[in-house]
């Protein structure tokens, strides 16, 4: 078999590689955002090295359930989602929108000017570079765009990574968002850590990506590895631990009375933690802030959720007074109304809202009961 | 790389307030005129602004002015929250940030040729006004024209000379009726469904335009069914939470739709399935 | 006989009879007669005995309270094509409130005495009263329920 058969845009790197790909976005000035250890989870953090990486740590994801554990092969990315999402970067929890002051004869409004940074992304699963392209039809591609979103996504540069262990509450297969990572990437990893040594498989997905991946040292990407990377990535699609029905978006048009809601209402808490960890929720509450002496002002926008009472208040009162409506709001936003509003479903798969919650409540399975309650085949 | 004014929609120009006039015990009249200097203030009929007072808050409002004519930016307000209570203490010669317009408008080209019935309640009265200019400034582009109005009282009758040279005028029907009379009303005493039964337009071929309270809005659309009007030619006005008035918020979502950027004038087919869906 | 024939025209022109078969408009015309109410006449006052219904061909009625130490209270204004009075059809047949004319009023009123004798002997007559009656009573208090929503009050 002859090399011209491999990609050539699919090279090879070992740890080594990996550490100079991380070296040289630092070097081009951006902030790397990579997996971190913390609290007993894996989060997203600030990463200079290779060495910064956790290695040979696995998690154990259930409804309601989350733990870390080790494993000896040293692998860094044989691990998915942890209850970070990339949003908080390009969208952060709190932002000053702008300020304010009383002027002679007026006001005066100030807009934010701060420098937008550049960021790398290492470690984007193909769950979460799903949701960077849904969040990129809500805040930049729409009618209106959202500057910081715009130009901070626009500066990014995306180093994904294929999930060759799925987690327990995975079901991106069935959404059609991995475990292979779709489009958007600048580089695509596919870590084989348990051949005869720790390797990397490296595809450019853009020109700046071919460029920085040209002047790392690697080495032609060789049939084997490539043929155990697909094995790998066709083994982690059949083993999702969930999966989510194909006509989930119908079944939840045609449920809106459904009575499982107040079933869901029975468990739910209404903590917002699913809103919180979900890779797409955008969802966004404004609050003034004033200094002491009433002077100055500043907007600030926060991340809120459909899951609190204030979200749909009206003069004289709320819209969503239950936690069933709130529920049946975000589950037929998520995998409903937002085709209809973006034209692609806002849930990939990634499955943090099932793990995150403090109950354990499981969207797969909501979905299918809303199916079975309403007596669909 | 730093974000530009001109690019950010959450960015507020300061407006200064000309003048302001009572029209009922909770509602009022701010006439507007951007602290930059003059220029006119383009918007289309049933479009609103999101009004910010400084260190209180921000809250969408419709436009009640002429969309025709080059005066200040006019908007009609009921107080009825923080935001809008803190409005109603302004007085001219305060600045507030203004932000808009945004939003869909009432349909008044499509309308041209039809008969053309608004129907109104409370303060619904206001985001309908510039239709009202609209149309009478293009009088003869349209069939009859029937304005009908409900109130809770006679005291709540918002805009009553303006109704009543409306209804002085032979071009237009305008018919109000009050929920409860009191003192002196000599005018009718009903539901303003009612007026759609009996007003004088041809079902087949009118477009209804409907704005007010929520459920006197579900009326309505039933009443118009009722005398034929089709839902593909109704049209009406949402309200729902709105904290960016540009789809980046997520409040004001009305099933498939964003109240703030589809709406707030929706046509009826549009929102149908889910318009009496329990808490929406 | 002349009279009797302008009613039946009447009748038969008015929405609330609409469709209804000749032999039952002449059967219905033969309880009509037309009556006339001047500004604030009263077409019915609360408690007195009800013995007749009223289509409203012209002008304003409003059925109205009278309450202590205030005006009257107008609980809704009816005009041409509204029909009103159904106290005859249920005991204890006496108004339930004034029924006043706003306007100068001309009004086509259907004795009830009349009415039940002829339903005695053509029940059918009767059902094809009830069946124009009951939408009217239903719309009504439609109009009630609406108007007790409150819609346009001030959420404060």
């Amino acid at each position: 078999m002859s090399e011209r058969a491999v990609p050539t845009n699919i090279r090879m790197i070992d740890r080594d590689g990996l550490d100079a790909l991380i070296r040289d976005l630092v070097g081009q000035g951006r902030r790397v955002i990579g997996p971190a250890l913390r609290d007993g989870a894996l989060v997203t953090g600030p990463v200079a090295s290779v060495d910064d990486l956790p290695a040979g740590v696995i998690d154990h994801q259930e409804a309601g359930g989350y733990h870390l554990d080790t494993h000896g092969n040293g692998a860094l990315f044989h691990n998915v989602v942890g209850p970070h999402t990339w949003k908080r970067y390009l969208y952060p929890p709190v932002r000053t929108l702008w300020s304010a002051r009383r002027a002679a004869g007026g006001l005066e409004v100030m807009a934010d000017d701060a420098p937008v940074p550049r960021y790398a992304f290492l470690g984007v699963r193909g769950c979460d570079l799903a949701a960077l392209r849904v969040l990129d039809r809500v805040l930049r591609d729409d009618a209106f765009a959202d500057p910081y979103y715009s130009a901070s996504r626009d500066a990014l540069f995306v180093v994904a990574v294929n999930c060759t262990r799925p987690g327990g509450t995975c079901f991106c297969a069935s959404m059609g968002c991995g475990p292979r990572v779709g489009e958007g990437f600048d580089l695509a990893l596919t870590e084989l850590p348990c051949e005869d040594r720790h390797v990397f498989l490296v595809e450019a997905g853009s020109e700046a990506g071919t460029a920085l991946l040209a002047g790392l040292p690697s080495e032609p990407a060789d049939r084997a590895a490539l043929a155990a990377a697909e094995a790998r990535l066709a083994e982690a699609a059949e083993s999702m631990g969930r999966e989510m029905i194909p006509d989930v978006a119908q079944v939840l048009r045609d449920g809106l009375n459904s009575p499982h809601w107040a079933t869901v209402a029975e468990r739910c808490l209404g903590c917002a933690n699913c809103t919180l960890v979900c890779p797409t929720c955008f969802c966004s509450t404004v609050e003034d802030v004033t200094d002491l002496s009433g002077a100055e002002a500043r907007r600030e926008r926060r991340w809120d959720s459909c899951f609190t009472l204030d979200f749909s208040y009206i003069h004289g009162g709320h819209i969503r007074r239950g936690g069933d409506a709130r529920y049946r709001q975000w589950i037929t936003h998520k995998l409903a109304h937002w085709h209809d509003q973006f034209g692609t479903s806002g849930c990939t798969g990634c499955g943090r809202c099932i793990t995150w919650c403090p109950v354990g409540i499981d969207i797969t399975e909501e979905a299918k009961a809303i199916k079975n309650r309403e007596g669909r085949a | 790389m730093s974000l530009t004014a001109a690019a950010d929609p959450m960015l507020p120009e300061p407006f200064g307030i000309l003048r302001k006039r009572r029209e009922l015990s909770d509602t009022f009249t701010l006439e507007l005129e951007p602290l930059g200097g003059h220029r006119k203030f383009a918007f289309r009929p049933g479009q609103f602004n999101m009004l910010y007072v400084f260190g209180v808050g921000e809250i969408p409002i419709s436009i009640s002015g002429d969309p025709d004519d080059d005066g200040p930016l006019v908007h009609t307000i009921r107080a009825v929250g923080t935001v809008s209570d803190a409005l109603r203490t302004m007085e001219p010669g305060g600045a507030v940030g203004v932000r808009g317009p945004f939003g869909s408008a009432w349909p008044v080209e499509s309308a041209e040729g039809r008969d053309v019935v608004l129907v109104t309640g409370g303060v619904g009265l206001a985001p309908m006004r510039p239709v009202i200019y609209h149309v009478l400034t293009n009088r003869q582009r349209y069939g009859k024209v029937v304005i009908l109005y409900g109130a809770r009282t006679p005291e709540d009758v918002l805009f009553r000379k303006q109704l009543e040279q409306w209804r002085s005028r032979f071009d237009l029907f305008v018919d109000v009726s009050v929920d409860r009379a009191t003192g002196r009303w000599r005018g009718r005493v009903g539901v303003v469904t009612k007026l759609i039964e009996r007003a004088g337009f041809d079902p087949h071929d009118a477009v209804a335009f409907v704005c007010g309270p929520e459920v006197m809005m579900r009326f309505s659309v039933q009443a118009l069914n009722e005398r034929g009007v089709a839902d593909e030619r109704i049209y009406l006005s949402m309200e729902r939470n709105m904290k960016c008035a540009v789809g980046f918020c997520g409040h004001c979502q009305f099933g498939g739709q964003f109240v703030c950027k589809d709406g707030p004038v929706f046509r009826f087919d549009a929102i149908r399935d889910i318009f009496s869906v329990w808490e929406v | 006989m002349v009279r009797i024939e302008g009613l039946e025209r009447i009748l038969r022109e008015h929405p609330f009879f609409e469709g209804l078969s000749a032999d039952y408009q002449d059967l219905f015309a033969g309880c009509a007669a037309n009556e006339r109410f001047e500004a604030g006449g009263f077409v019915g006052r609360e408690g007195e005995p009800a013995n007749k219904f009223y289509l409203v061909r012209h002008g304003i009625v409003a059925l109205e309270y009278a309450v202590p130490a205030r005006p009257p209270l107008v609980l809704e204004t009816l005009e041409e094509g509204d029909v009103f009075g159904w106290s005859w059809m249920v005991p204890p047949h006496t108004w339930a409130f004034d029924v006043r004319a706003m306007t100068l009023v001309r009004l086509i009123s259907l004795d009830a005495e009349c009415l039940r004798g002829k339903f005695e002997s053509d029940h059918r007559l009767g059902y094809e009263l009830f069946r124009r009656f009951v939408p009217v009573v239903a719309k009504r208090l439609a109009a009630a329920r609406m108007r007790l929503l409150d819609m346009y009050d001030s959420p404060k």
